[in-house]
């Protein structure tokens, strides 16, 4: 009987990496001289179950790998080695190795095992040198370390054993704790499945032990079942031997085992490195879409169904009465009761896809370590609401636009030791996260301490690039918006951090893309603050109804900054067919909605017609329409499963009566509406920057 | 003891066995159109449509097929026939196209449903290359039904929008 252990791989990946996950969040915290030991433990769990899955599954690139990590890990735990701040920075570059690694295998591709190799030497480098007295008993050979012996158990359990209670499990976990275990179990000895009786043990074992404890210790754990089976442990020392001789004692049989396919793998991916390199780049099609759900969001949706059931129930039953006055009364009762149901489960339904933005958050550390160490500047990361919740589609998309915001903060924002010390600043810089709810947005800050935006620099900049002219007088906050702008960087020298001018415009366009925002607040000298608004999922829209000839279309409310009722004294025309509306300080270009979509039999006057003013890219317009209906919470559908991509619109959805409706997806409306061809984007600047001369 | 039901079914292993498939057919301008029973999902009746906007004109617009949206073509406008008012008779047939990547869910309105017929594949002929009809590409066969002529769609083209 063969079990398909492949079924199992997405989850052993899954748990792999949040437990890499969890060894760089330590690692972090280890600072080395003052090592917390709980700190070391947890390293060392996740290593090791890395290491024990992946035996198991036969990733013996990742098994291998790990070994050396562990084992190193173990001296430190025991006390044999002291930490530095080179094994540090090695196990972390082996935790992207393994990440490297692990992806590599999930993607079901040949993994790149020329750097965990480098950093194998190098493990084994530290490993084998002695540069303290204390390591020399560690590597030296076996019988210079007394407490470290190599035990042979046999343990042939008699057929009753099940029958006292006893579970060979459970003595073999014990044993496993004593130090590393090697297990072989021997079957021969089950008999036909005629006579097989389930309550008989016919199973016997032989156990490896490499342990410092003494045998009395091994005695102790079999100390119940003495009696009821047989039981030899001998000191072993020739088996091993024969294999291979152990250059480290405490090393298990179990790497022996494994090099030596271990090697031939090396062998077979070298001939292509090449396409090895260009692997590891691309897991992301592979990337995992299962979602971890919480028990008790599964309980409490277990319990809506449930209350759902219920109200059917008593529908039905009132369905079945005579209809009186009181039965319609008790209907409208059920109904209610049924749509308050609906409410709450479309609620935990969406939950289950929210998970905590720490699974954002937390690779920020890494990140801020590694180029605050690559900048010279020292940086003090705060991370605050990371139990705010949001969508996971949302949260995978966010995190990129997050790390480039960071990454700018780090680079362009704080300054170096000496200009603080200078400015009669702390030394060290403080970047802050933070999230939280407000409405049914999540607002992400990233907040620095730093210099904040140089908006004199960031104007000749913009003069330079043509984005606007010398004469404009703009305020600052207008200035900072242009950071926004294609093509924008200030950074006088490009760096590989950031500074290559294609950053902010699509940060804010990722955003957008998500139907959020990103805006910019500072002040010279204190720091500056970019603010994210996303909405908390993307299955679900806040929608304006609005009619349009005998259309009913949706515009996102996030986008609606106001609707109004067009004064056509204050429109004028520009060019051949471009109404223009004066609405306080700006100029709004209409689209009339039913020349765009193509409708018949739409209100074609402007005077007293309805605008919806909307904003996307920066840029707002007014849309023309018939008539505003009602506002509501609608359900995104896809066009595109069934028709195809249609312009201008983004989706559709069910109305309360069945009936479809279109979704208008704002930037898509003003490409298609012509308007910004080249020059009219300079076309509206241009009457912003006049209007303000006036 | 054979019961009626279990010769029928006997009757539908033999005919798969000979490559015998059954197929759904229509009138479409005294025309009779035929397409392969397994692919449609459900005939409806005519309803309230929802329009695209700037899509072709046989893209009469979607449904809400429960939940899901469904596009609804005009066969008539399709195949460059003169448009009809839709009448009681009118029905969309709605059928499940597999493409090259993926498969998708459409509607076809026709003028009405008529027969199922049990045809054999080989019987099918293919259509004449004679004609310089641009619908050609979107017929896959044509076969014989007793005195009448059924035009076997070529679903895939026609649905190919």
């Amino acid at each position: 009987m063969s079990i398909d252990l492949s079924q199992f791989f997405e989850v052993f990946f899954e748990e792999s990496l949040e437990g890499l996950d969890a060894m760089e969040a330590e690692l972090l915290n280890l600072v080395p001289g003052e090592e917390d030991l709980e700190t070391i433990n947890t390293i060392f769990r996740a290593a090791h179950s890395i290491k024990g899955g992946s035996g198991t599954f036969g990733f013996n690139s990742v098994s291998d790998f790990t070994h050396v990590l562990e084992t190193l890990l173990d001296q430190i735990r025991e006390g044999k080695r002291a930490l530095t701040a080179e094994h540090v920075n090695l196990l972390l570059k082996s935790v992207d190795c393994l990440r490297a690694l692990l992806s590599a295998l999930q993607a079901e591709q040949a993994p790149n095992l020329e750097e965990a190799n480098e950093l194998r030497s190098k493990f084994e480098q530290i490993l084998g040198v002695t540069p303290a007295g204390t390591e020399q008993i560690v590597t030296k050979s076996k019988p210079a370390e007394p407490e470290l012996n190599t035990y042979q158990i046999d343990f042939k359990p008699h057929h009753h054993l099940f029958k006292t209670g006893n579970e060979p499990l459970y003595m073999i976990s014990e044993l496993a704790e004593l130090g590393d275990l090697q297990t072989h179990a021997f079957h021969n000895e089950i008999p036909d499945i005629i006579d097989l009786s389930a309550d008989d043990c016919f199973l016997s074992w032989r156990f490896f032990l490499n342990t410092a404890k003494d045998e009395s210790a091994i005695r102790e754990i079999f100390e119940w079942v003495e009696d009821d089976a047989d039981i030899n442990i001998t000191l072993c020392g020739g088996l091993f031997a024969q294999e291979e001789p152990p250059p480290a004692a405490q090393e298990s049989i179990a790497e022996k085992l494994a090099s030596t396919p271990a090697v031939a793998e090396v062998i077979a991916v070298n001939p292509s490195p090449k396409a090895a390199v260009a692997k590891v780049t691309t897991p992301a099609a592979a990337e995992s879409t299962s979602i971890r759900v919480g028990i008790d969001k599964v309980d409490s949706l277990i319990n809506m169904v449930g209350e759902l059931v219920i109200t059917q129930a008593m529908l039905s039953q009132i369905g079945e009465q005579e209809v009186t006055e009181a039965s319609i009364a008790a209907l409208q009762e059920g109904l209610a009761q049924l749509a308050h149901n609906t409410r709450d489960l479309q609620e935990s339904v969406m939950r289950i896809r929210m998970l905590p933005i720490s699974f954002v958050f937390s690779r920020f550390p890494r990140l801020v370590r590694d180029i605050s160490q690559k900048l010279n500047k020292q940086v003090e990361l705060k991370l605050l609401g990371e139990q705010t919740e949001l969508d996971k589609t949302v949260m995978e998309k966010i995190s990129d636009p997050m790390v480039h915001l960071v990454r700018n903060s780090l680079d362009h924002g704080l300054e170096t030791v000496e200009q603080r010390i200078a400015a009669g600043k702390d030394p060290v810089g403080k970047v802050t996260l933070n999230a939280f709810h407000q409405g049914g947005n999540i607002v992400i800050e990233i907040m620095d301490d730093g210099q904040g935006l140089n908006t004199a620099k960031i104007k000749q900049k913009a003069v330079a690039n043509g984005l606007v002219s010398d004469t404009d007088e703009l305020d600052d906050d207008e200035i900072n918006e242009l950071i926004f702008m294609p093509g924008f960087s200030t950074a006088d020298e490009v760096s590989d951090i950031s500074g290559r001018g294609v950053g902010m415009d699509v940060v804010r366009r990722n955003i957008q893309s998500l139907n959020g925002s990103v805006e910019v607040s500072s002040a010279a000298g204190v720091g500056s603050t970019f603010t994210i608004r996303l909405p908390l999922t993307l299955a679900i829209l806040d929608g304006q109804l609005v009619r349009v000839a005998k259309h009913t279309y949706i515009i996102p409310l996030i986008s609606i900054v106001e609707s109004l009722q067009i004064d056509i004294s204050k429109v004028s025309r520009v060019g051949k067919d471009l109404d223009v509306l004066r609405l306080r300080d700006e100029y709004i270009p209409i689209l009339r909605l039913y020349t765009i979509f193509n409708h018949q039999g739409a209100i074609e006057t402007l005077d007293k017609t309805l605008l919806v003013v909307v904003e996307s890219d920066n840029q707002k317009v007014g849309l023309l329409v018939d008539d505003l209906l009602s506002q509501q919470q609608v359900v995104i559908k896809s066009l595109e499963a069934n028709y195809q991509k249609v312009d201008g619109v983004s989706g559709a959805t069910i109305l309360g009566d069945g009936r479809v409706s279109l979704i208008v997806d704002i930037s898509g409306l003003i490409k298609l509406s012509g308007l910004r061809k080249p020059g009219s984007q300079d076309l509206i600047i241009e009457s912003k920057a006049s209007l303000e001369a006036s | 003891m054979i019961s009626a039901q279990s010769k029928v079914d006997n009757k539908i292993v033999l005919e798969q066995a000979q490559g015998v498939k059954q197929f759904l057919t229509f009138i479409m301008a005294d025309e009779e159109y035929g397409v392969d029973i397994l692919t449609v999902q459900e005939i409806r009746s005519w309803e309230e449509i929802t329009e695209i906007p700037n899509a072709p004109d046989y893209l009469k617009g979607v449904i809400n097929l429960r939940g899901t949206i469904v596009p609804i073509l005009d066969l008539r406008l399709r195949f460059g026939l003169a448009a009809i008012d839709y009448g009681p008779l009118t029905v969309v047939i709605v059928v499940k196209v597999h493409f090259a990547q993926n498969s998708k869910i459409m509607g076809v309105v026709v003028d009405a449903v008529s027969d199922v017929y049990s045809i054999a594949e080989q019987d099918a002929k293919t259509v004449p290359s004679l004609t310089d009809s641009e619908n050609a590409e979107f017929v896959a066969g044509l076969v014989n039904v007793g005195e009448k002529m059924v035009a076997l769609l070529d679903l895939k083209k026609t649905m190919d929008i």
